[in-house]
């Protein structure tokens, strides 16, 4: 049985339905925001994500972030690390210092690529994918080595983590790959966000799964984000019932009614598709993404809170 | 074959602006077929450099000492006299003549990739020469230059309905297109193998192959 390093796999290996929630530090010197934010989400989850230059923008890093969140607002955290701006020497010593500092959980990512991003001249690195990564880190905790087999003073505390794409078309070949990265040693998973259940249900059948998933969704702060998630990001469905709940509920000029309705349409919403997944799936948790909605999410994890998954 | 583009004409202006005497070198193989340093090239650039055009020819594989060496030599008082050789060939080309001659070299054109010929003025970068070839694991699609992040063990997240992120999902997923393939060819076991970390450092060096 492996060791147990962090309250997330504490409460996941014990089966309880868990939820965790994402901050996103940003191109600032300021440490505020990102403390606001953990402390709004740590009564309501497990455990935070700390973003790693998401959409290849050059962001205050998810390393110091994550310590700072941990150190300041006392919630752990699950630290993103993308392998698109380290090489392996960068990302061994990150790994080091993340264990050092007291972070327990790590997510891969392969990162979105650098053309799409804030500095698109930047080079790309891909020294290693997300999968090598995992491998990496299991070398790194179970055997007390680095990737080339040189030794590391001092126990590597660290659980590594995978993202899984229920909206990937074909499937097929995600869930392929997904099953590699779990193969490769990986621990937990976490999705990418999904809105419709049909879709997170269909992923979780056919991978059946040997490790935790977390289901990751985004209740949107008004019907444009909806819509342009629908529009402009390929590959994800957000279902027009939705969207239409979110526009009915906003109010222009009553600031406060409005935004009342919308957390009604997203807890109503996501409450039922958590529900429905409890229900009929393998789901260990929900992941929710919320990029500056930190508020919702009380508001639909405490009312499914029953410490069974 | 060795993919070039001609660098913009105001481009090679100025990287000429202190040559007063040019010497123009085209490449009789990959140049020519992309139509960037053939005959024809070569003379239209000799006609826009006017005056300052001192010479020209177009070397059968400028990037082979030898044949440098045997096409150059008949120009060789000329070349001597000229302020700078305007290379219309790739780098490898232009770094020979530079090391044959001795002379200033200005790149008329950008190398851009090792690629594949659909008809000319359509190629497609195919191969990175990474030193390691792997394709018949890959159902014949080379992972390092076909998939935007070189990834072993794809696909990322950024695939959509087959396509890739890179260039906003308009070109294929080279790991949709491996796993396709392998599918039909009933090899997904290859798929599914965990491809472990590669060894850059033989490319960490300049590389010299020396067999004999």
């Amino acid at each position: 049985m492996k060791r147990v390093y962090s309250g997330f796999m504490k409460a996941l290996s014990e089966g309880k339905f868990v939820f965790t929630g994402e901050i996103e530090p940003k191109k600032t010197t300021k440490l505020d925001g990102i403390i606001w934010a953990a402390n709004v989400l740590k009564s309501h989850v497990v455990a935070c994500n700390v973003t790693d230059n998401p959409r290849a923008r050059a962001y205050l890093s998810s390393l110091v972030a994550s310590y700072v969140i941990q150190k300041e607002a006392g919630l752990e955290t699950i630290c993103h690390m993308t392998v698109r701006d380290r090489n392996r020497l960068a990302l061994i010593s990150d790994l080091l210092g993340a264990s050092a500092l007291g972070i327990r959980n790590v997510l891969v990512i392969s990162g979105d690529h650098t053309t799409g991003g804030d500095n698109p001249g930047a080079m790309p690195v891909y020294d290693l994918d997300s999968t090598q990564f995992v491998q990496m880190v299991r070398g790194m905790v179970d055997n007390g080595i680095d990737l080339n087999g040189n030794p590391i003073d001092g126990e590597v505390r660290l659980h590594v983590g995978v993202v899984g794409n229920p909206n990937a078309d074909p499937l097929e070949v995600e869930i392929c790959k997904v099953e590699r990265k779990i193969n490769a040693g990986a621990e937990f998973i976490q999705t990418q966000i999904v809105f419709d259940v049909e879709r997170a249900k269909r992923f979780l059948k056919d991978l059946n799964s040997s490790i935790p998933v977390l289901v990751g969704i985004f209740p949107c702060k008004s019907h444009r984000i909806a819509e342009f998630i629908a529009n402009k990001i390929p590959g994800i469905s957000v279902p027009k019932d939705y969207i239409e709940g979110l526009r009915r509920a906003e109010y222009p000029g009553n600031v406060s009614e409005s935004r009342n309705k919308i957390d009604m349409v997203n807890v109503e919403y996501f409450s039922n598709f958590i529900k429905e997944l409890k229900k009929t799936t393998k789901a260990a948790g929900i992941h929710i993404m919320t990029m500056g909605y930190e508020s919702i999410v009380g508001k639909i994890a405490d009312g499914l809170l029953d410490g069974t998954r | 074959m060795i993919i070039t583009k001609s660098k913009p004409k105001e481009v090679v202006l100025r990287s000429l602006e202190d040559s007063k005497k040019v010497f123009i070198v085209g490449c009789g193989t990959c140049a020519t077929l992309c139509q960037t340093g053939g005959e024809e090239q070569v003379e239209e650039m000799a006609n826009f450099l006017r005056e300052r055009s001192v010479g020209k020819v177009v070397v059968e594989t400028p990037c082979d000492i030898r044949v440098l060496k045997r096409d150059l030599s008949p120009h060789f008082g000329i070349i001597e006299s000229a302020d700078a050789i305007l290379a219309l060939c790739c780098g490898s080309g232009a770094q020979a003549i530079s090391e044959f001659t001795g002379k200033i070299v200005v790149p008329g054109l950008d190398t851009l990739f090792v690629g594949e010929t659909e008809r000319i003025g359509r190629f497609y970068e195919r191969c990175r020469a990474c030193g390691d070839c792997i394709i018949h694991e890959t159902a014949g699609v080379c992972p390092i230059v076909r998939c935007a992040k070189g990834l072993l063990n794809g696909p990322c997240g950024g695939m959509a309905n087959g396509k890739c992120e890179a260039g906003g999902h308009t070109r294929d997923c080279a790991w949709v297109l491996i796993y396709t393939r392998l599918k039909e060819l009933g090899m997904l076991k290859e798929f599914m193998k965990v491809r472990t970390v590669r060894d850059w450092s033989k490319k960490a060096e300049p590389q010299e192959l020396k067999t004999r």
